[in-house]
């Protein structure tokens, strides 16, 4: 799931500059993150109204980044959207974009930051667990993905600084490099370690603009 | 037999090799470097220059190295894996002999947080064992990672590594070595020895499994300069360990900075006598001047 969180109310009080506002969520992953989903809307409908900014309707898109399901649903909400001069979306960072695409005469305000696509633990407690390289090799370590979860994105193996199994970069965070040694100990499998891998072949990425 | 560089021959013939490291400035002033280089000139085989060490922006290896290299000093170019990716890297390998340098180094490096531009973005393009493997398939096959022929000159280097025998998980420590040996690296420097037990642990299982006959393994060793370095060292240093019993002898010392010296001095005549050990690494931080002191009260002049 793609990883959200909200900007900071007072930022996007300083985007809207007192101006009608009409506010736009998603059903799909910001609703998971509790960051754009319909209760999160309402709320900032209300925190906004509360600093006396008009609010002249909202949305919940389904989702958000489907081009063609936010033009049927926008249409409906013409006259709201032509009332507001702002419209801030509270979605991911490809939501904000579809919506620019469709919504032309107010400006777009992007209400959250994207952060990762990752893993639910519990409500409110995400981890990131994948950067979308264009080619998983995740099956070489075990099921865990060392390109997106070592902050160095080692492949042969952790690097000389984790302490006690958690990263040196944050002493909250497991060692991917840990997890997958001992997974692989467990099934007999060090040996798979030894092996070379190659450099990561980042063509296949999406380092650069590329449409399937 | 021609070497390519003098570390290279002392290894290779059995001697026992000093390097150190001398770090380059927080500016341009090649002075600073010189002035380091005056110092350690003569009490070591080769010269280690960091490469942005700790992700903190100082004047560059490749600059480093042919400062000292001006002044007759044999230079250990150290290139990271974090802040160039894998053209860059070959590029300066390329550029680094081309200008005389024959060893290298190469690690993945510290990460871009610990430094004083924590929000640059990291490269990590390739490891360091990726990394080991690209310049040992540039100087032995002559081609660059993408299989492209390398036109006009192999760089001939004395290929490094760095290994960390106290970092977790250590069952997978050895093999580490052994993997970094497969790709292709000549010597390591070991991170710097302070828990002898350790070491000694691991040291067995290396020859154990005959890697000291594969690879060139020169001890780490740090003198302690004050608590206060000795606190860093043993709290906040990723990869360092200090066993309390080293800590409490600087902790309850009169003179730390003579403590320090002290137990540097007893660990290097202690790695000194293991089997397998082919060399010390001295990383005097911030404590360049006392390297000749060391050096010599360990024994270990005249250097050849």
């Amino acid at each position: 799931m793609i990883i959200t969180k909200q900007k900071e109310f007072s930022c996007l009080l300083e985007s809207i500059n007192k101006d009608p506002v009409f506010i736009v969520g998603c059903s799909e992953c910001a609703t998971l993150c509790h960051t754009g989903g319909g209760e999160e809307v309402l709320s900032m409908k209300t925190a906004l109204e509360k600093e006396k900014i008009t609010v002249t309707g909202w949305v919940v898109l389904e989702p958000a980044c489907h081009l063609q399901n936010d033009k049927r649903l926008l249409r409906k909400y013409k006259k709201e959207i032509d009332d507001a001069k702002k419209v801030l979306v509270l979605s991911c960072g490809n939501g904000v974009q579809t919506v620019s695409e469709i919504i032309s005469d107010s400006k777009v305000i992007a209400g959250t930051d994207t952060l990762f696509l990752g893993e639910i633990k519990h409500v409110n407690e995400f981890e990131k667990r994948c950067i979308m390289c264009g080619e998983c090799i995740q099956d070489l370590f075990g099921g865990f993905c060392p390109v997106s979860r070592c902050p160095k994105g080692m492949l042969n193996g952790p690097c000389g600084g984790s302490v006690d199994g958690k990263c040196e970069v944050d002493s909250e965070l497991e060692c991917v490099w840990d997890s997958i040694f001992r997974y692989l100990k467990e099934k007999g499998l060090t040996g798979d370690m030894k092996k070379i891998r190659e450099p990561k072949d980042w063509s296949k990425s999406v380092e650069w603009r590329r449409k399937i | 037999m021609v070497y390519r560089s003098n570390l290279e021959k002392i290894l290779s013939e059995k001697g026992f090799a000093v390097t150190a490291e001398v770090g380059p400035p927080k500016g341009s002033d090649p002075g600073k470097i010189k002035a380091k280089g005056e110092i350690v000139q003569g009490f070591a085989d080769a010269f280690n220059v960091t490469d942005n060490q700790t992700g903190v922006v100082r004047l560059s290896s490749l600059g480093g190295c042919v400062v000292l290299r001006g002044m007759g000093l044999e230079p250990i170019m150290q290139l990271c894996c974090r802040d160039r990716n894998r053209i860059g890297l070959q590029s300066d390998v390329l550029g680094g002999f081309a200008v005389g340098i024959r060893n290298m180094l190469f690690i993945t490096g510290d990460h871009q947080c610990f430094g004083n531009h924590p929000g640059a973005k990291g490269v990590f393009d390739l490891d360091s064992i990726q990394l080991i493997r690209v310049v040992r398939d540039m100087r032995d096959m002559g081609v660059f990672q993408s299989g492209d022929k390398i036109l006009s000159g192999k760089p001939d280097v004395f290929i490094g590594g760095a290994a960390n025998p106290f970092a977790d998980p250590f069952e997978f420590r050895v093999d580490r070595l052994e993997i970094k040996i497969d790709a292709g690296v000549d010597f390591v420097q070991t991170q710097s020895v302070f828990n002898l037990d350790r070491f000694n642990e691991w040291m067995d299982e290396v020859r154990s499994r005959g890697l000291d006959k594969r690879v060139h393994i020169v001890a780490g060793v740090t003198p302690l300069k004050s608590l206060k370095m000795a606190d860093r060292m043993k709290f906040h240093v990723p990869g360092v360990d200090i066993p309390d019993e080293v800590y409490n002898r600087i902790k309850n010392a009169v003179d730390p900075k003579s403590e320090g010296f002290d137990i540097a001095l007893g660990l290097i005549d202690e790695v000194k006598k293991i089997r397998g050990v082919h060399g010390l690494h001295i990383t005097a931080l911030f404590w360049e001047d006392v390297i000749p002191r060391l050096v010599e009260e360990s024994g270990l002049l005249p250097r050849p």
